[in-house]
């Protein structure tokens, strides 16, 4: 997606002549047959994008099937899991199951905003850090390390509570804290991109550096940004849940972060309302395992290096010398 | 890269993150909007005087640079204010608050590492076995799952067996051995330091799994192999001793981890840290005790990070040439 909508920007619109090179279609094609090939190779990759898919549908349509409000009693207080109450209450006789299903809304929005945001800031640091090298390269990855340095919860901690609690606060407090592996990938990927013969010979033949980024690094660094994105994304809604839970997250929403804030904060523990606690932090695990496997699947799909092993006992086989997959020799 | 250039890089570079941190948190809270004025004078009924008072008492009337020379001078001497909550100096504190957590921290990081070496060793070593899949995935969860939810099942499930709140029985009177002491204090750090394995297990372990599977794919591995060397000792000393290096990396990088599960952590368990300090000045607005605790979190990170960087050092021995 990020590699088509990129050539087609890059395109003279109007131009009498097509611009050359992949167009939006084919980009967009070849995507959907390389996703389509690692679902098939990885069944780990297919149970994450489930995952992730039904959690979206789930929350797209949670105001309509909520069987009762988020904000009114609909029942006692802290009443056990029931045919009526399948989550049981909570500590104002709300009903636990609707609040899931609305809570997440929030946590998958600010999880899929802040690391929109990161993809941004990242992507930008690192390409412009890797395809110019030297003060560029420095000045951007030094700041880089800082950041890399400076435990994030922390810093997001004192941040938001400086700028005080609002939900596109806590998007660009976790968005902009995010950015740093991002940026370091980016980075190396360019750097190797970037001395490829094809971008060479865009630059002799007088292709404009900005031209070159956008048509010719971008797509190539596609594939390892958006699993970068999906990884983030798990970690942008841990850091939601994270800050939600100290007080810190959007005022008068209800998130997942918030369930277990509550949960807390009102000694759910003491009555053993176990059922207060249990459903939103499987939500969260199964939202945050479904990004890491996809995630991890097309990052693992991109290192050749993981698929040798001189060590296996069932398995060990060299590495191929020529060809990959099948046709490998 | 020379042995001595190489440290000498790494501490200027710690220095200088810790001169950037001071910095940092030094603007951090008089840049941004919400300064410690504009939240204190939100009094009702806040006269223009009260206001000005305040700024000339927090010695915001000044210039920034002097301000900035100001907070400089007293840092070097240690002192990091004086906290609104209880009106002692922040820096005692602190004190208090980090001998309570780094006990829990440190246990609870060395047990999930022999753990997580342990697993990730194993399935490495059988990669696409049963017994793989099994530990992958549960490392996979406990890595999904929020601290705070870990600390809160626990809390419930075991509340009626372990102590769950601070870290002594207040009902202890008298004099009490040693030992009995010992005891208290350890039954009440079990599920925190419990609480905290569990959180790092997870990627302690994936992180080790994929560092050793890098390193098997390696060609030095194949000559150990064709050289006839045993299984054992091509994983421990070949494999591991090389995936050593890129563990140190990225544990030195899980710190901002272990921090963050330590603030959940403390504040399910009421445990006294510097986590439960963090938050409480949070909810109580204390910005003194923000700032120390934002300092002193970050500051210890980068020397840990250093002190990882040394460890490194000492593991690579191709950093010499």
């Amino acid at each position: 997606m990020t590699a088509a909508a990129s050539t087609r920007a890059a395109g003279t619109p109007g131009a009498p002549v097509p611009p050359p090179g992949p167009g939006r279609g084919p980009a967009v094609r070849h995507g959907a047959r390389r996703l389509a090939s690692l679902l098939r190779e990885r069944p780990s990759a297919a149970v994450g994008l489930g995952l992730i898919i039904f959690f979206v549908i789930l929350s797209a349509i949670a105001p309509l099937i909520a069987p009762y409000s988020t904000t009114v009693a609909s029942g006692p207080v802290y009443a056990a899991p029931s045919a009526r109450h399948w989550f049981g209450t909570d500590d104002g006789g709300i009903d636990v199951f609707s609040l899931v299903l609305v809570g997440g809304r929030i946590s998958l929005i600010v999880g899929a905003a802040a690391s929109g945001v990161a993809l941004i800031v990242g992507g930008l640091i690192g390409v412009l850090s890797g395809y110019f090298g030297g003060w560029t390269d420095m000045g951007l990855m030094r700041v880089t390390d800082y950041f890399l340095v400076i435990p994030d919860l922390v810093l997001m901690i004192v941040v938001a509570a400086l700028w005080g609690p609002s939900l596109n606060h806590v998007i660009l407090v976790i968005g902009l804290l995010l950015w740093t592996t991002t940026a370091r990938i980016v980075r190396a990927e360019v750097q190797s991109v970037r001395e490829r013969v094809y971008v060479r010979r865009a630059r002799t033949m007088g292709a404009s550096n900005a031209s070159i980024m956008a048509r010719h690094v971008l797509p190539q660094i596609a594939p390892l940004l958006i699993a970068n994105t999906v990884l983030c994304i798990a970690i942008a809604i841990f850091d939601e849940t994270s800050l939600d839970f100290l007080g810190l997250g959007a005022p008068n929403t209800v998130s997942w972060g918030t369930i277990l804030e509550h949960a807390n904060d009102h000694t759910a523990a003491t009555y053993g309302a176990w059922w207060t606690v249990v459903p939103a932090g499987i939500c969260i695990a199964a939202v945050i395992v479904g990004c890491y496997l996809l995630g991890q699947a097309l990052e693992d799909s991109l290192n050749p290096r993981l698929k040798v092993s001189h060590f296996a006992f069932k398995s060990w086989r060299l590495r191929p010398l020529v060809g990959r997959g099948d046709k490998a020799i | 890269m020379i042995r001595s250039d190489y440290l000498l890089k790494r501490v200027t570079f710690a220095i200088v993150t810790i001169f950037v941190v001071i910095t940092l948190n030094f603007f951090m809270f008089r840049v941004l909007p919400g300064t410690a004025v504009t939240n204190l004078s939100k009094v009702p009924n806040a006269s223009a005087q009260l206001r000005r008072e305040l700024r000339i008492e927090f010695g915001l009337n000044l210039p920034v640079g002097t301000q900035y020379l100001d907070y400089l001078k007293e840092l070097a001497h240690g002192n990091l204010g004086i906290s609104f909550g209880n009106q002692q100096p922040v820096a005692s504190n602190l004190k208090t608050a980090l001998l309570n957590t780094l006990p829990v921290v440190t246990i609870a990081t060395v047990i999930s590492l022999i753990i997580g070496i342990g697993t990730g060793v194993l399935s490495a070593w059988r990669r696409g076995s049963k017994l793989d899949h099994l530990s992958t995935n549960a490392a996979i969860v406990l890595y999904a799952l929020p601290t705070q939810w870990i600390a809160l099942i626990l809390l419930i499930a075991l509340s009626r067996y372990l102590p769950t709140a601070g870290t002594t029985n207040p009902f202890q009177i008298g004099p009490v051995s040693f030992w009995s002491n010992l005891g208290d204090l350890s039954s009440h750090m079990t599920l925190p330091a419990l609480t905290l394995v569990l959180t790092l297990y997870g990627g302690n372990t994936l992180i080790i799994r994929s560092a050793l599977l890098e390193t098997l794919g390696e060609d030095y591995m194949l000559t150990a192999r064709a050289k006839g060397i045993g299984k054992r000792r091509m994983m421990w000393s070949h494999a591991l001793r090389n995936a050593m290096l890129p563990i140190t990396t990225l544990i030195a990088l899980s710190f901002g981890t272990i921090v963050a599960g330590a603030i959940l952590m403390e504040v399910v368990f009421s445990w006294p840290g510097i986590g439960q300090a963090l938050y409480q000045s949070v909810q109580q607005r204390d910005y003194p005790m923000m700032q120390g605790g934002f300092l002193l979190i970050t500051v210890s990170v980068v020397l840990f990070n250093l002190l990882a960087d040394l460890v490194y050092f000492k593991l690579d021995p191709r950093i010499k040439a």
